[in-house]
């Protein structure tokens, strides 16, 4: 296998929209960031009652997850419709075993 | 690479070109003779126990071989023979279907087959090294926790070597469907048969996770001391239930969905008619896969979930007849007005289509939750389930031998041969099972080794055990049939049935490469199309050119091979300190051989246009 | 050889991960593979759900969980997700040296975050004695964590062996989806630590 030779050459256009994209994703990390500063904070000073707690944990969780499937991992990008597919029947498939397990499992 | 020279090879060169084959095709005939092996011991199994219950209280088994038995049977049947052979035929006839020249992953294809054969084989090894596993092919706990011995210990490890071929296997097939097809071969112009392979991956791929997170639980609670199924220690037997269910449902799709693509395949072509409801059948099969996912506690019913999950899972039970039904009426209405022709394969469709029906109406009976107490563990499960199975998947996959033979092997199997398999077995079958219904509702439960004279179920299981054999000699011809189609069987053209579908233009068999140049695709029954309304052959979507293979490997029986040995580590570390020697000297060949993997580059290699160009049409 | 020349082009094309149908495969092939791996994690949280009260007498999950150490961890694996972007983003302008230098990074990273997991494993053990064996919780929690450990550790194999056997030859066609699928998996990871942290540690806290 040749060594690669080529060039860094981007085009300029494509080098300019990589950049945006970038800043969107130092956006995302930092949305990230906060939203588990938040979550730990709200679990660290006790502030709130347990029964709103468990609920915005799972809120700030679920979000996260959200914005690194779509932005860190590009599915909102075209060319990502049978990844969604495949992501959302895992998902689907995921939940019922969590419910499966988490409530109906007998004692 | 003529395939003049292919056939002047010794045995050694055949042995090694399938010991590295990547190629699908061949990978298909691997699947299809280990499927059969496992069928057969499978078949041998199930022998044994209907002979063990020819009259009461016999002693042509001990109970505890009994137990063997029947666990061994459940599970070879489902995972080392139906799945095979179904993976078999998908790979045989999938890539050609959709004018692919090979599968996604060729490497990971034959991974996946010789995950499944090795893990298939150590399972296997548990009858000569101190009994096979005994719990049950549900392997329920706390029985298969207290099971003495290692024979459950091999179900563990079997069958995670063997799920994990299974799942590589479906990922491959859906990234082939994903990413391969034709140029012109939309989605909505697939044949049924690659639709259903593509469904029934997506189950594969959501449901095996469930069934190796369940037998990892098992394996440490086996074999590392961990407390899941514990009840001293704060375990809970339920959640083995609910993993195995949420997997072992979805599984009986996987199972019959390919069945139903073939069945729409054969009953098309040999009614000469384009698939009635095509776009019906299509979403009846995702319906199908769909409600499949939501049904598992229905084998739970009796466990004490409460009346509202019962109620909701017995819903959404019945809920699926409405699919099938839509399939049932499709395949009748497509023979309807159709120029039918009645040959072996065609039999086996006809005759699945009542056994099927007569399997679903027991589906919905104990899908009741308050007849299912009744039902419940009784021979009338067991019967229904191998309405479905029997009548769904081995009919199927007969079926499909039948039509695929001469496409994957270059001759066809004898007619007369393959009516009396046909007939022997179908009676057979209604023999063996249709009595079971009334020897369940009489009371006789699933998985006992004898039954007491006089309570009215001596002559059932006699009939039974008569139709079992019955069956045994239809294997038998159909056996003989292989070998004499392979001596002196007719020499079958490219398209010898008037197909419909892509898998006739090419060769028979075909060539490595399938497509000299790859189709262009016009409609649905690209085939058919082309022969009605065209030249008898699709158009070339390019024009000829190098054709790029991939590299044959040995790396995937190694690295299985590791995965085999590090098993036995696995099993006998509880008791022997060796077995360490096993478990990591194992571990490094299988993640060396992965290492090679990576770092060595595999380009293929291609074939040169002027080769092709010399090649005969 | 004509696919040398087709791997290593002139100009390096837009998304260098889905170039050649190889790339295309490995790409939706992998996704598919993340899709079977969230029903692997989700048996093993529902596993984890189902048995975290089950103690058996010994230490709670109140009792053993220490905040500092799982927000410094979480820091790390979330940061690390973010240097594996930095790295795809100069694939993307077919920097290859930068590519390695935030991979590098990366892997520092997640090195960190598997020291901090098996400082705390022994923490529980010689500190509580809580083991795998103890109780049912015990068996759960290890699993379930011990689970994504062990796909830390297999990524990082994974990452630091394409460093190496690409570090000589830079980026061509062959290797951009070989990088491109790992920064899936690893964020993939990230995606677990997430729900661990909150479903774990979080609610573990909270009780």
């Amino acid at each position: 296998m040749a060594d690669n030779t080529n060039s860094n050459e981007v085009n300029p256009f494509q080098k300019q929209k990589n950049k945006e994209e970038m800043q969107k994703q130092l956006i995302t990390f930092a949305l990230m960031i906060l939203f588990t500063i938040i979550a730990f904070v709200i679990v660290a000073t006790g502030m709130m009652d347990s029964m709103f707690v468990t609920p915005i944990l799972l809120i700030l969780a679920i979000v996260q997850v959200a914005f690194q499937l779509y932005y860190f991992m590009h599915m909102k990008d075209k060319g990502h419709d049978m990844p969604a597919v495949m992501m959302y029947g895992g998902l689907g498939a995921a939940i019922l075993t969590l419910a499966a397990l988490g409530v109906i499992t007998w004692w | 690479m003529s395939t003049v020279a292919a056939q002047k090879r010794g045995f050694g060169a055949v042995l090694w070109d399938y010991l590295t084959t990547v190629d699908h095709k061949k990978i298909a005939h691997l699947y299809l003779f280990g499927g059969g092996f496992f069928f057969l011991l499978g078949g041998l199994e199930a022998m044994a126990i209907r002979i063990q219950l020819i009259q009461p209280e016999n002693d042509f088994v001990s109970a505890g071989f009994y137990n063997e038995l029947l666990t061994m049977h459940g599970t070879t049947m489902i995972f080392l023979a139906a799945m095979p052979l179904l993976l078999g035929l998908m790979n045989a006839v999938m890539p050609l279907q959709i004018g692919a020249r090979d599968v996604a992953f060729p490497f990971l294809n034959s991974l996946g087959f010789w995950l499944f054969m090795f893990g298939g084989l150590l399972l296997n090894c548990s009858w000569f090294l101190g009994g096979a596993p005994d719990a049950g092919w549900t392997g329920y706990v706390p029985l298969s926790i207290t099971s003495p011995g290692h024979g459950v210990d091999f179900y563990v490890i079997g069958l995670q070597i063997a799920g994990a071929g299974t799942l590589i296997g479906g990922i491959n097939f859906l990234a082939t469907i994903v990413t391969m097809r034709a140029p012109g071969m939309t989605y909505m112009r697939m044949p049924l048969f690659t639709w259903t392979t593509f469904i029934t991956s997506t189950l594969i791929l959501f449901a095996f996770p469930a069934l190796t997170v369940g037998l990892f639980l098992l394996m440490f609670d086996r074999m590392f001391g961990s407390a899941f199924f514990d009840v001293g220690l704060g375990g809970n037997a339920i959640i083995w239930q609910h993993l195995f269910w949420i997997f072992g449902h979805p599984e009986v799709y996987i199972l019959i969905l390919p069945a139903f693509g073939i069945f729409s395949e054969v009953i098309a072509t040999f009614s000469k008619k384009r698939l009635f409801g095509y776009t019906a059948m299509v979403f009846a099969t995702m319906l199908i896969a769909f409600l499949g996912f939501m049904v598992w506690a229905h084998h739970m019913f009796t466990v004490g979930l409460g009346p509202v999950a019962n109620s909701i899972f017995a819903i959404a039970t019945m809920a699926i007849a409405v699919p099938t039904g839509i399939k049932i009426f499709n395949w009748l209405a497509t023979m309807w007005g159709g120029q039918i022709t009645i040959n072996s394969s065609m039999l086996w469709a006809l005759g699945f289509i009542p056994t099927f029906t007569i399997g679903g109406m027991t589906g919905v009976m104990v899908a009741s939750v308050v007849a299912d107490y009744q039902y419940h563990d009784t021979y009338f499960v067991v019967a229904h389930f191998h309405y479905v199975i029997v009548g769904g998947t081995v009919f199927g996959i007969l079926a499909g031998l039948h039509y695929w033979w001469p496409k994957m092997f270059g001759r066809i199997l004898n007619e007369a041969m393959g009516k009396l398999t046909f007939w022997t077995f179908f009676i057979g079958f209604h023999l063996t099972f249709f009595i079971q219904h009334f020897l369940g509702l009489m009371g006789m439960p699933r998985r006992y080794w004898v039954y007491l004279e006089n309570q009215g179920l001596d002559l059932g299981n006699q009939i039974s055990t008569v139709g079992a054999f019955f069956m045994a000699f239809g294997v038998i011809v159909f056996l003989i049939n292989v070998v004499y189609t392979a001596v002196k069987g007719e020499k079958a053209a490219d398209d010898p049935w008037d197909g419909r579908t892509l898998e006739w233009v090419a060769a028979s068999p075909p060539a490595h490469y399938n497509f000299k140049q790859t189709p262009l695709i016009r409609g649905l029954d690209a085939l058919w199309i082309e022969k009605t309304e065209g030249k008898g052959r699709p158009t070339p979507a390019e024009p000829l050119g190098d054709i790029h293979m991939p590299n044959s490997s040995f790396l995937p029986f190694m690295m299985s091979l590791g995965l085999f040995i590090a098993g036995f580590g696995f099993i006998y570390q509880t008791n022997h300190n060796w077995a360490y020697i096993l478990l990591f000297g194992g571990m490094a060949i299988m993640l060396g051989c992965m290492m090679i993997r990576s770092l060595k580059d595999d380009h293929g290699y291609h074939i040169p246009k002027d080769e092709l160009e010399s090649e005969a049409d | 050889m004509s696919h040398d020349h087709s791997l290593n082009p002139e100009t390096m094309p837009n998304e260098p991960e889905k170039a050649t149908l190889e790339g295309k495969n490995k790409f939706i092939g992998f996704w598919f593979f993340l899709g079977g791996e969230t029903v692997l994690f989700a048996s093993l949280f529902g596993t984890y759900i189902a048995l975290n009260n089950s103690t058996a007498g010994g230490p709670t999950a109140n009792e053993l969980f220490g905040l500092e150490l799982v927000f410094i961890m979480t820091i790390l694996l979330l940061t690390s997700s973010l240097t594996s972007v930095y790295a795809m983003y100069h694939m993307k302008n077919n920097d290859f040296k930068k590519m390695q230098l935030w991979l590098g990074i990366t892997a520092i990273l997640g090195i960190s975050f598997l020291a901090c997991e098996i400082y705390e494993f022994t923490h529980y053990i010689t500190g509580y004695g809580f083991t795998f064996r103890s109780s049912a919780f015990g068996s759960a929690f290890y699993t379930l964590v011990g689970f994504h450990g062990g796909h830390v550790t297999f990524g990082l194999a994974w990452l630091i062996g394409l460093m190496i056997r690409n570090a000589k030859r830079g980026l061509n066609l062959y290797n951009a989806p070989k990088y491109y699928v790992f920064s899936l998996y690893w964020h993939f990871i990230d995606v677990i630590w997430v729900f661990i942290f909150t479903v774990v540690y979080l609610m573990g806290k909270v009780g």
